[in-house]
């Protein structure tokens, strides 16, 4: 809503000394929010004097037409200026620069030799004095001063803008009316509401209307207007018209009217919508003016039948929706209820009798509309917000009056069909505001604030309050202790601490989640966020098969990009792109990890159910709520790429490797106090020699698959444009879960028995499984194994063989050992890897 | 010239004496250790004049004894002294030549293994997380793909009303499934209050949530909140006012003034968004174009969350008995907090993560 100061001072007996950012600072006191305030006409200096056009010669020749014009301008003789603008006559008034004039914006005025004249002069456009983006042509006065007049006052200029953000639960403030009610309140200065003064005006169109009534032998009353009928009084309430005859088509709007719009943010286009659009921001209710000459028969509100049409304003032919509301008349729609009106009853330039309506329409109805037809309008957003309900016949006397004054309109016939829905009265404890607010507010100053605001309030320790007609957001008594404690200034309110119980801390879960995150910082890794979103394309290029569940996403109705509607299934493509982004700025050596949810739909499409709000649901009704949701499980994942150790002055470094990313997965696990076992499992996106996936509690019934890790698979590394050997690693950490509290081991004192044993294996033996056997091989003696060595050497081994040595640590907890019960725990590791897996004892 | 054996002659002071003078230049002039272990044995092993002194003690008449026995071993005592002490100076000399031959140029880099870091904005909400975790509250959390139910209807957003458009939100397919990327935490608030069922209720909820809104300096469709909820007896706007100062002393320091501007939020009556005083310039920078501010633009204020009593609506709909219980929430954007916190300027610093960005932040901030 913009606000001009120069309107809202006819509105509210400002002080004349304050300024628009004092205004404006105590709006933001009473939460309206002021984006900013706007200076019109700021560095604007005469001499700007108010010129008559004389005459004017077109130029020939010229690429654009360009006028030498004789502007009288209250001097002896005329000037002679040269203008670029076509849009007026010989006999108009218009602004004129003369030399010596600054315009907006540093532009100053001299007398210049241009198209083979001096042009003594400028005649201006609105934009050029900054009363709005309205550049058109140049700014024709209509009935104004003589010329020589000193523009700048004729122009109210200089003036300032408050550019305020409604909330939407304020529909009233999209009004001057609303927000002098506002700026009022702010300043504790008295506010006379203009509809209250419109209410006791007999205005003169009536009289006229009355008299003539009487004169023709009728009852002396305002005659009935159009015929109108409401069929759907959930959507309408309340519908006012006025037919209007006998206007003027050639009739102007008055300057001081267009000003008021173009500093509001309208373009002004012809009297009757000027009219219209004047009174919608001045007291907040949109109207329609319908070409009475078009219409056919008794109109009537009611909602589309299914196969009807309408062709609105903008020209576009829609088909009509059930729920889309209408005014029709007997030939068929001829409106949007409160969204657009239709084209067959539009008013042209030779219109001279309307009827012009004032409705209230039902907020969600015009709402659902605007959403389906995709027309957001000024008076749609004043519908969706919700209109006084009251407001539309003063509003419509209003409009009536400006058309007969300004257009010569005379008829007038009135129609008032419908009636607002009874406002609620609510009951307030009269403490409530101090008790919510923590102080002591006394009942006197409650009730002095809700009339303030224009509530009627009645009773002692329990008011009664009806709110007014233009506050349907006060509806519950959470709404008023708002108005009180608002009004009242939260400054008022004091600092405490609640006394909150004893708390527990994070949760087991929570701490695992940050340790995770520490530990991979720790191990060289840079966390990264993504967004979720994901290109189908990106289930390609990480060569999943075409039944893998990942390929199953998610997609949103309205995606940022078209390019990417999916939500993420897996870490990876986000962070392959934050990966491949790095690499293109010249960072080469790469860990990044990210933890968050992936969404894992389920096979079959669940709606939630409609769920009331009126209670806490019932729990079948809320588990239906939970089985709409697809799995969010939170997950962990890593990409690394270039040296993982650099090149130094000690020597080479060690390029990223599939080792790197499976140890990632053992330092999440470690982080979470799980033990993960490790297999080989070729699995896209990773190189299928090179995969490993993640197991817990492998080898049991509680066996479960959390994860893969390994070097990414070339077709992948090529598809997301990746440095070669590119690893990676994703875990499931709601599936790999948080260990036990660590139990304390018992550290034995006695010294160790340290022995090595070297066994060959088939190469295609994993080195896990013959540590494995090993272990259990050794007994409870066993302290530590650790595979020190392994090599490949056909000519001694024999192909196809690989060699495995291994550093057994003995201790027991109670004794030194003697070198024969070590060698034979180590005898019978060796002998359960032999059986296990075929190991043969080197010497 | 008496012999060895001639009592006068053992032990006398004067051959003692001299053997101690003789020892202690001997010792002296040994260079290093291996020449000092070469002369120990002339006046400390067994043939040498103190030893061979006191072997003859005992072959004296008794009223000479002691008092030989007591020279020779004092005199003994001495040389033992000397050379321990010689022995000492020689080791120390030895290492120092030693270490200092192993000297290295400790300025060399070890960059040998890569630092890496955690993300600003996880380490800055787990910051914000614990001040609320300090005073007692649970940190809850709940799923980004939320229902329309949890994400507006139960938060008091009316269907068909402009706040609910106004959330600028995504939605996902088919549109009757009733899912959205949540626009906010506070459906974790909805869920809290449903899982706890009975006040006290003190929660923090952090996380990610998500607007249509188009990536630019200042804006990210991605982003996240910190909220908070308390429903309890009694609660009352000063407790909202109070744990707020809270929150802006920890992480923003002491003294600085808060601000609250009535505001709309359909699940909070009253509402308010809240303001810190900026605490880089202390509204110093306020009309006073010499001192520009770079954190608050020079508006002297840091627009931080908004928070409100929460509506009775809501405390009905997740079937706490509004009339016995009051309650408070609060909100706040993460990102806002990193920028101005940390001088980040542009948002799209926050999300591509180019690593020469969050480097510097290390594992907590
Ligand atoms: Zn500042």
């Amino acid at each position: 809503m913009r606000v001009p100061m120069s309107w809202l001072r006819e509105l509210v007996a400002l002080p004349a000394s304050l300024t628009a950012r004092e205004v404006a600072a105590g709006l933001v006191r009473l939460g309206l929010e002021v984006e900013r305030v706007e200076e019109i006409g700021a560095g604007l200096t005469g001499p700007l004097v108010v010129g008559q056009v004389a005459g004017f010669e077109e130029l020939a020749g010229q690429k654009k037409p360009i006028r030498w014009c004789q502007v009288d301008v209250g001097e002896e003789r005329p000037r002679g200026i040269i203008c670029g603008a076509t849009n007026f006559a010989t006999g108009d008034r218009v602004v004129v620069a003369l030399p010596g004039a600054v315009l907006p914006g540093g532009f100053a005025i001299t007398a210049r030799r241009t198209y083979g004249y001096v042009s003594d002069g400028m005649i201006c456009s609105a934009r050029e004095l900054g009363l709005g983006d309205d550049h058109t042509g140049i700014l024709v006065l209509g009935e104004c001063a003589d010329p020589g007049a000193d523009a700048l006052a004729e122009l109210e200029l200089p003036d300032a803008v408050l550019d305020i953000a409604v909330t939407p639960d304020r529909g009233y403030c999209l009004s001057m009316r609303g927000i002098a009610r506002e700026v009022a309140h702010s300043l504790d200065l008295p506010f006379a509401d203009p509809v209250e003064r419109l209410a006791v005006e007999r205005l003169a169109v009536e009289r006229l209307a009355v008299e003539r009534t009487a004169a023709a032998g009728a009852d002396p009353v305002l005659p009935p207007g159009w015929p109108v009928r409401i069929d759907d009084p959930i959507g309408c309430d309340r519908f006012t018209a006025w037919t209007l005859a006998g206007l003027d088509p050639s009739a102007t709007t008055p300057v001081w009217m267009r000003r008021r719009l173009l500093l509001s943010g309208m373009r002004p286009i012809s009297l009757t919508v000027d009219v219209t659009n004047y009174v919608m921001l001045e007291l907040g209710q949109p109207m329609h003016a319908f070409d009475r000459a078009s219409l056919t028969g008794e109109i009537v509100v009611r909602r589309a039948v299914s196969g009807e049409m309408i062709k609105t304003l903008d020209g576009v032919t829609r088909a009509l929706d059930g729920d889309d509301l209408l005014v029709s008349d007997v030939a068929g729609p001829i409106a949007l209820a409160g969204t657009m009106g239709g084209a067959s009853t539009e008013i042209g330039p030779f219109t001279t009798d309307i009827v012009l309506e004032a409705a209230h329409w039902s907020p969600p109805t015009v709402m659902r509309m605007v959403r389906r037809h995709k027309l957001p309008s000024e008076a749609a957003r004043r519908f969706e917000r919700d209109v006084d309900s009251e407001v539309a016949l003063p509003a419509l006397r209003r409009a009536a009056a400006l058309l007969a004054e300004l257009g010569g309109a005379t008829d007038a016939g009135l129609t008032v069909v419908g009636s607002p829905y009874p406002r609620p009265h609510i009951a307030l404890a009269a403490g409530q505001p101090g008790r919510l607010a923590g102080r002591v507010i006394p009942p006197a100053a409650v009730m002095r604030r809700l009339t303030e605001v224009g509530c009627q309030v009645e009773g002692e320790y329990i008011f009664t309050v009806v709110p007014p007609s233009w506050r349907p957001d006060l509806a519950d008594p959470a709404d008023l202790v708002e108005e009180v404690l608002r009004l009242e200034g939260y400054d008022a309110i004091e600092a405490a601490l609640p006394a909150a119980p004893a708390g527990r801390g994070l949760t087991a879960r929570q701490r695992a989640g940050r340790a995770v995150g520490r530990a991979l910082a720790a191990a060289g890794y840079v966390e990264v966020i993504n967004y979720p979103f994901v290109a189908e394309q990106r289930y390609d290029d990480l060569g999943l098969p075409a039944d893998d569940p990942r390929r199953t996403a998610m997609r949103l109705a309205n995606p940022l990009s078209d390019q990417q509607p999916l939500l993420r299934t897996t870490l990876l493509p986000g962070l392959l792109e934050a990966l491949a982004r790095n690499v293109g700025r010249g960072n080469r050596d790469l860990a990044l990890f990210e933890t968050g949810l992936v969404f894992r739909p389920g096979p079959e499409f669940v709606p939630a159910p409609r769920v009331g709000v009126g209670g806490r649901p019932d729990p079948a009704e809320l588990a239906a709520l939970d089985r709409a949701l697809p799995a969010q499980p939170r997950r962990v994942a890593v990409v690394l790429c270039g040296q993982r150790e650099p090149t130094g002055w000690w020597g080479p470094g060690r390029p990223a490797g599939w080792a790197d990313a499976v140890q990632a997965a053992r330092t999440v696990a470690g982080a979470s106090r799980v033990p993960v076992s490790v297999r080989a499992d070729p699995h896209a996106p990773w190189h299928p020699g090179r995969s490993a996936a993640i197991f817990v509690a492998a080898g049991t019934d509680a066996e479960r698959l959390v994860g893969h890790a390994g070097e990414l698979h070339p077709g992948v590394i090529a598809a997301f444009d990746l440095p070669p050997r590119t690893c990676a690693m994703e875990l499931d950490l709601e599936l790999l879960g948080v260990g036990d509290v660590p139990v304390a081991p018992t550290v034995s004192a006695f010294p160790p028995a340290l022995l090595d044993v070297a066994v060959v294996v088939d190469d295609a033996v994993p080195a896990g499984e013959v540590e494995a056997a090993l272990r259990a091989g050794a007994g409870e003696l066993l302290e530590s194994v650790r595979l020190f060595d392994r090599y490949a050497d056909p000519d001694r081994l024999g192909p196809g063989r690989m060699s495995l040595a291994y550093a057994l640590r003995f201790r027991a907890v109670d004794r030194t050992l003697t070198v024969q019960e070590a060698s034979q725990a180590a005898q019978s590791a060796v002998a359960e890897a032999a059986r296990r897996t075929g190991a043969v004892q080197r010497a | 010239m008496s012999g060895p054996n001639d009592p006068a002659e053992v032990a006398a002071p004067e051959l003692l004496d001299a053997a101690g003078r003789e020892a202690e230049k001997a010792f002296a002039e040994a260079a290093d250790l291996a020449e000092l272990a070469a002369v120990r044995a002339a006046h400390l092993g067994d043939r040498s004049p103190v030893l061979l002194a006191r072997r003859a003690i005992g072959g004296l008449p008794a009223e000479v004894r002691s008092a030989a026995g007591r020279r020779v071993n004092e005199a003994l005592a001495t040389i033992q002294a000397w050379y321990e002490a010689r022995h000492a100076e020689l080791t120390r000399l030895r290492d120092s030549v030693a270490l200092r031959a192993e000297a290295v140029d400790v300025t060399l880099p070890w960059d040998r293994r890569p630092v890496g870091a955690r993300h600003p904005l996880t380490t800055v909400m787990e910051r914000m997380t614990d001040v609320f975790v300090a005073m007692g509250y649970d940190v809850a959390e709940g799923p980004e793909v939320e229902t329309e139910w949890h994400n507006f209807d139960a938060l008091n957003f009316k269907r068909d009303h402009p706040a609910r458009s106004m959330m600028d939100t995504f939605f996902l397919e088919p549109e009757s499934a009733g899912l959205v990327l949540r626009t906010h935490t506070s459906p974790v608030q909805v869920r809290a209050m449903l899982e706890r069922g009975a006040p006290p209720i003190y929660v923090v909820c952090p996380g990610k949530v998500f607007r249509t809104d188009e990536l630019d300096a200042t804006h990210t469709p991605v982003f996240h909140q910190i909220e908070g909820l308390v429903v309890d007896e009694g609660i009352t706007m000063a407790h909202l006012k109070g744990t707020l100062d809270h929150l802006a002393e920890v992480m923003f320091g002491a003294g600085l003034r808060a601000r609250w501007r009535p505001s709309y939020f359909p699940f909070t009556e009253p509402s308010a968004e809240f303001d810190v005083e900026c605490f880089a310039c202390r509204g110093g920078s306020v009309g006073n174009p010499d001192r520009p501010c770079r954190t608050c633009r020079s508006e002297g204020w840091i627009e931080w969350g908004g928070c409100g009593m929460v509506n009775p609506r809501v405390l009905t709909a997740c079937g706490i008995d509004a009339e016995r219980y009051s309650g408070f929430a609060f909100g706040m954007g993460v990102e806002r907090a990193v920028q101005f916190r940390h001088g980040v300027d542009d948002m799209r610093d926050l999300v591509e993560g180019d690593v020469r960005f969050t480097l510097p932040f290390g594992s907590e901030v």
